[in-house]
């Protein structure tokens, strides 16, 4: 957790600056980076838990709540619910006091926020200079424009339109073109949480790259599982609407001020948040790409950088599989299952994997799997103990969750491993851990984000994975291609169980 | 209840200012009223609850109870004990904020106390401009560049 701390005095009595700065909704009014601002569902901009929606200049859209307002003590409490900069929990103050010798006002503005570790210092400058500091330099000017008469804070809120204002469908940064040229593109929008028929098809306008961002022309686009968490809004990663996808490779097409080490031309793919990969034109942050190699394909780095960077992590991190053990694995013919199979065969583990259909079964076998369990008619912890003569395996893998969760624990072998990593029959639930000292057992709840959010940590997943691609130690299934246009048809198939193998949308 | 609160700017970095202030016992040094100060039983002027006894150039003497001191928020909180000026319950604190627009300070001194009704008015305004403005005012000068 960091802590910025910034304060001035601006030559205006306290009750002036104070009407312009109670307001929530002021900003767009004299803040330079805020293009615009609304106050979401009709609020009242003065009301405890108002949520305003900014546009910024640069294109990105900011969320921040209202968490306390003072009128006595002149001090409000926002923190930001969205935003296009890892800003994590980020809570913030502005306090005024007055200076009664001048007739001034003395503003602090503070906040303390949680940065990931690579751009600490770039999220302390950002919110110092370009937010604090640009904002004091701002209000000052906004209060000394001969225009701008004494008290010039908007009206509050209109109550008179009471009805919550649909926000534009097209992308937040199609309403923002500051001087700058922005290009339209297909993308998917989420219209609202719901089935596959809550995406459509749009044109949206991509501003271009920013400071410190890129623009890809986006080849391939992998859809995965969690896309339809974001649809139907089990997970809160989108916030309709919104575009979704965390997939894509393709290449760059321009770079925004400030970037190095890229260059136009350039492939490049990425597997992560913040959502937004549906669409033929992105800007992204050249920390979360990865650079392809000449001999991965972007279909290939579309198609499996997500599950096989969570593989690779999964196995020689949380935890690192050795020659010679035994390892349970769940799912072992899903997208990531058949991935830890084949990597796991390639470490020399034996493998027992866990299905639910006789043709899963030979997948699993197929790949390598030294014993199967069907459980579906087997039970799983018992027939373990039976294949490993009572011993247990050393690592368990289950992403399947609440039903397995037991199955898991009474396989293991004395100081056995469970590595859960997914929930996909529902949540674990509380447990009581007193019960895994009957064989000293440790649980592992890993991540994706921790593994990954380094350059360096990004790029030793990626550089294992190509390596795995390479030697022919994993072999992919054909992707399934639709259409961008046809990503609610792909979606109705994943979740339809209709497809073996990655789902790639091509804009 | 009466109230005073008074405020300024001090053209110096916060650390600098309140090496002046923390000292209970250096009123002599940057108000432009006291003649001279001493810390009753040879106490340490950073002993919470030492009772600093100083003498005005006007020859009235005063006698102030520190009652909280903190180094972490740079401010002094300190009670009469006894004054010339009959106010009873009277707790004060003087602090201050770093402002970082300018590496300056932004200093405040409230105080609350009871006095009787038709004396209020003139206690506030003696208390707030001939005692905390004027050594603002001296403090000002002192850090003036």
């Amino acid at each position: 957790m960091v802590a910025v701390r910034q304060s001035t005095v601006l030559q205006a009595p306290i009750a002036t600056v104070w009407r312009i700065l109670r307001d929530f909704n002021s900003h767009r009014l004299w803040h330079p980076a805020i293009a615009a601002s609304e106050i979401e569902d009709g609020a009242a901009a003065d009301a405890v838990g108002a949520v305003r929606c900014f546009r910024l200049q640069d294109g990105g859209l900011l969320r921040e709540q209202l968490l306390s307002l003072s009128d006595s003590t002149y001090t409000l409490t926002y923190c930001l619910l969205e935003a296009p900069v890892p800003l994590l929990d980020y809570v913030a103050t502005i306090r005024l006091r007055p200076v009664t010798d001048t007739d001034a006002t003395f503003w602090e503005w503070h906040s303390t926020f949680a940065p990931p570790a690579q751009r600490r210092e770039e999220m302390i400058r950002l919110v110092t200079e370009q937010i604090y500091q640009a904002g004091f330099a701002a209000l000052r000017q906004y209060l000394a424009a001969p225009i701008s008469p004494p008290t010039p804070a908007p009206a509050p809120t209109p109550v008179s339109d009471p009805t919550p204002q649909p926000a534009p469908v097209v992308s937040p940064a199609a309403s923002v073109n500051q001087n700058r040229t922005a290009v339209l593109t297909p993308a998917i929008v989420v219209s609202a949480y719901g089935g596959p028929e809550v995406m459509q098809l749009q044109q949206i306008k991509v501003p271009a790259p920013g400071p410190g961002q890129v623009q890809i022309r986006q080849s391939f686009i992998g859809v995965n599982f969690i896309d339809v968490y974001c649809r139907n809004g089990h997970f809160n990663l989108l916030n309709p609407p919104g575009i979704p996808g965390m997939e894509a490779a393709g290449t760059i097409t321009a770079l925004g001020p400030g970037v190095s080490g890229l260059s136009v031309g350039e492939r490049v793919a990425y597997a992560c948040a913040p959502v937004g990969a549906y669409t033929g034109l992105r800007n992204m942050s050249p920390d979360l790409l990865v650079k392809l190699p000449p001999d991965i394909s972007e279909e290939t780095a579309a198609a499996v950088l997500l599950k096989g960077v969570t593989a690779s992590f999964l196995l020689h991190e949380v935890h690192t599989v050795r020659q010679g053990d035994t390892v349970l694995l769940y799912a072992a013919a899903g997208g990531v299952g058949q991935l830890l199979l084949q990597w796991l065969v390639q470490l020399e583990a034996q493998v027992i994997a866990v299905v639910s259909t006789p043709e899963k079964a030979d997948i699993a076998r197929r790949l390598g799997a030294a014993a199967v369990i069907l459980h579906t008619r087997e039970a799983v912890a018992d027939r373990v103990m039976e294949l490993t003569g009572g011993q247990g395996v050393t690592v368990a893998y289950d992403a399947v969750g609440a039903s397995t969760f037991a199955d898991s624990l009474e396989a293991l072998a004395p100081r056995g491993h469970l590595v859960s990593y997914g929930e996909a029959s529902g949540p674990i639930g509380p447990q009581d851990i007193s019960r895994f000292s009957a064989r000293s057992i440790t649980l592992s709840r890993p991540n994706y984000s921790h593994y990954t959010d380094t350059p360096a940590q990004l790029a030793t997943q990626t550089n294992r994975l190509f390596a795995m691609l390479r030697n022919g130690a994993i072999r992919l299934a054909p992707p399934r291609h639709y259409a961008l246009s046809e990503a609610a048809q792909a979606h109705a198939d994943l979740e339809g169980r209709r497809t073996t193998g990655s789902v790639l949308l091509l804009p | 209840m009466a109230k005073v609160f008074v405020s300024s700017v001090i053209p110096a970095p916060a650390a600098e200012v309140w090496a002046v202030i923390r000292d209970f016992n250096g009123l002599p040094a940057w108000t432009p009223f006291v003649a001279e100060s001493r810390i009753e039983h040879n106490a340490a002027p950073d002993k919470v609850g030492c009772i600093r006894n100083f003498r005005l150039r006007d020859g009235g003497v005063i006698r102030e109870r520190l009652l909280a001191l903190s180094d972490y928020d740079m401010s002094c909180t300190y009670s009469i004990l006894e004054s010339p000026m009959g106010v009873e319950n009277y707790i004060a604190t003087l602090a201050l904020i770093p402002i970082t627009d300018g590496n300056r300070t932004f200093a405040q001194w409230s105080a609350e106390f009871e006095a009787p009704p038709e004396r209020e008015a003139a206690l506030v305004q003696q208390i707030g401009g001939g005692v905390f403005g004027a050594a603002f005012e001296s403090l000002k000068q002192r850090f003036a560049r």
